[in-house]
């Protein structure tokens, strides 16, 4: 178990370190979610009221179509020298590969989240300093159910041939209940939760990272393999 | 006519004869009138969808365990199957809703959760599309088909805490007697035709492997020796 760890530290490590040498990625994909907010103003704006309403659900808009193009550079950076072949051939299990590159991804979009969220409590008058500790709580839970299916998801997409638009396909359906969870409960959160809804939304997204981490370690065998 | 054909007919006849029952034996409904035929095919429709997606959980569990290309091919089959009779189903309850409830589409929690399990196999049958290597493929796939279904519950569950309005799901326990069994004959005539076209999709995809395996010793046999020991054929 230990030498599984320290495998996965090292897959997680390494990915970090490319991605911060260049920055080029994270660049690109923060400056996706800061214009994703800004159009997601233009386009329901500039009626306060309205912005505020609607900035759960365009925060979290801006979180997955953002993110979605973290995913599949994480794979590609490993099949342009067909480094993901050695890194296969490594024995011993492969979930480390799966738990690395999950924990690379989450800090990545975690990153991407620091800036950006702020930014759209700004934008759209959202008091997040309201309920400071349950909104970072919800954005953990619903961002490690994203990033999980994303990282699981990318394995497959990244090899097809139409893996740009593959992955979103196959990626987005899927995160329906994060999206839902996590934008009622944020939006609950940000106007006071006087029917104390966020709980229920809570234990949905905690159930949701159970499952969908527990069936994506089993099976990514089968998604990284052949 | 070969066997497969007598199966073919003996469906089609058996959903014929359900249908023409259910009309007879049911009286127009209170409120819907002659409306309420529509779920002689819609809920029928939505058991058997349900029933294909469940045999893609069952058989992409199973190609895991035994590597058996066949249980990918039933996968396929059965997953393409369930998405056209998704598809109907979401189709004919618009068709229901409008003059019922006013509106093509109301985001309920039935509703809704049914439409992002089309798009889950949508997603799943893109996958299969822009996959070429089959063994790649099956794998890829099973894990996909494995993790969309168990993502069945959980989005069922979270549009339904959402919202709902979807009236109380028509089984033949909650039906006046007189449309018990329309609905039940009718269930399983589509199911028959469910079957039938996962047979033949299963056929055509046992074909359609058999033709890239031809392809690929066809294509082999024109390289010349020395490429293929390089590439470790």
């Amino acid at each position: 178990m230990r030498r599984e760890l320290a495998r996965a530290r090292a897959v997680a490590w390494k990915d970090l370190r490319t991605e911060r040498r260049t920055m080029a990625n994270f660049n690109a994909v923060l400056f996706l979610a800061v214009l994703m907010l800004l159009l997601f103003g233009f386009a329901l704006g500039p009626d306060a009221a309205a912005l505020r309403e609607s900035a759960g659900g365009v925060i979290w808009l801006a979180i997955l179509f953002s993110g979605v193009l973290a995913f599949n550079r994480s794979y590609q950076v490993e099949l342009d020298d067909n480094a993901l072949e050695v890194l296969l051939l490594y024995p011993g299990a492969r979930w480390p590969i799966f738990v690395g590159k999950l924990a690379a991804n989450l800090a990545f979009v975690l990153g991407v989240e620091l800036i950006a969220v702020p930014l759209a409590g700004i934008l759209f008058h959202v008091a997040l300093t309201r309920a400071l500790l349950p909104l970072t709580g919800v954005l953990l839970l619903g961002t490690f159910g994203f990033v999980t299916l994303g990282t699981f998801y990318a394995a497959v997409a990244s090899r097809t041939r139409a893996r740009e638009i593959l992955l979103p396909l196959l990626l987005l359906p899927m995160l329906v209940p994060v999206l839902i969870a996590a934008a009622k409960a944020t939006a609950a959160l940000t106007s006071g939760d006087v029917m104390g809804d966020a709980t229920a939304w809570f234990r949905l997204l905690i159930a949701f990272d159970l499952i969908f981490f527990t069936a994506a370690m089993l099976v990514f065998d089968a998604a990284i393999g052949g | 006519m070969g066997i497969s054909g007598l199966i073919t007919l003996l469906a089609f006849v058996a959903l014929a004869a359900a249908q023409a029952f259910g009309f007879v034996t049911s009286p127009p409904d209170r409120d819907m009138g002659d409306l309420q035929k529509i779920m002689y095919v819609h809920v029928p429709a939505a058991w058997s969808a349900f029933l294909c997606f469940f045999v893609v959980f069952v058989e992409s569990v199973r190609y895991l365990w035994r590597r058996d290309e066949r249980d990918d091919l039933i996968a396929a089959s059965a997953a393409e199957t369930g998405a056209v009779l998704t598809a109907l189903t979401l189709m004919l309850g618009s068709i229901w809703g409008r003059p019922t409830w006013g509106v093509w589409w109301a985001w309920d929690a039935r509703l809704t959760s049914t439409a992002v399990l089309l798009v889950i196999y949508a997603g799943y049958l893109a996958l299969r599309a822009f996959a070429d290597e089959p063994e790649r493929r099956a794998q890829w796939s099973a894990a996909v088909g494995i993790l969309g279904a168990l993502n069945v519950p959980v989005v069922y569950m979270s549009v339904k805490w959402w919202r709902t309005l979807h009236q109380l799901q028509s089984t033949p326990s909650t039906l006046d007697p007189r449309y018990a069994w329309g609905l039940r004959l009718n269930g399983l005539a589509v199911l028959a035709i469910a079957i039938l076209f996962m047979v033949h999709r299963y056929k055509i995809a046992r074909l359609e492997r058999r033709a890239e395996r031809v392809a690929e010793e066809e294509a082999l046999a024109y390289l010349p020796m020395d490429i293929l020991e390089e590439a470790h054929v």
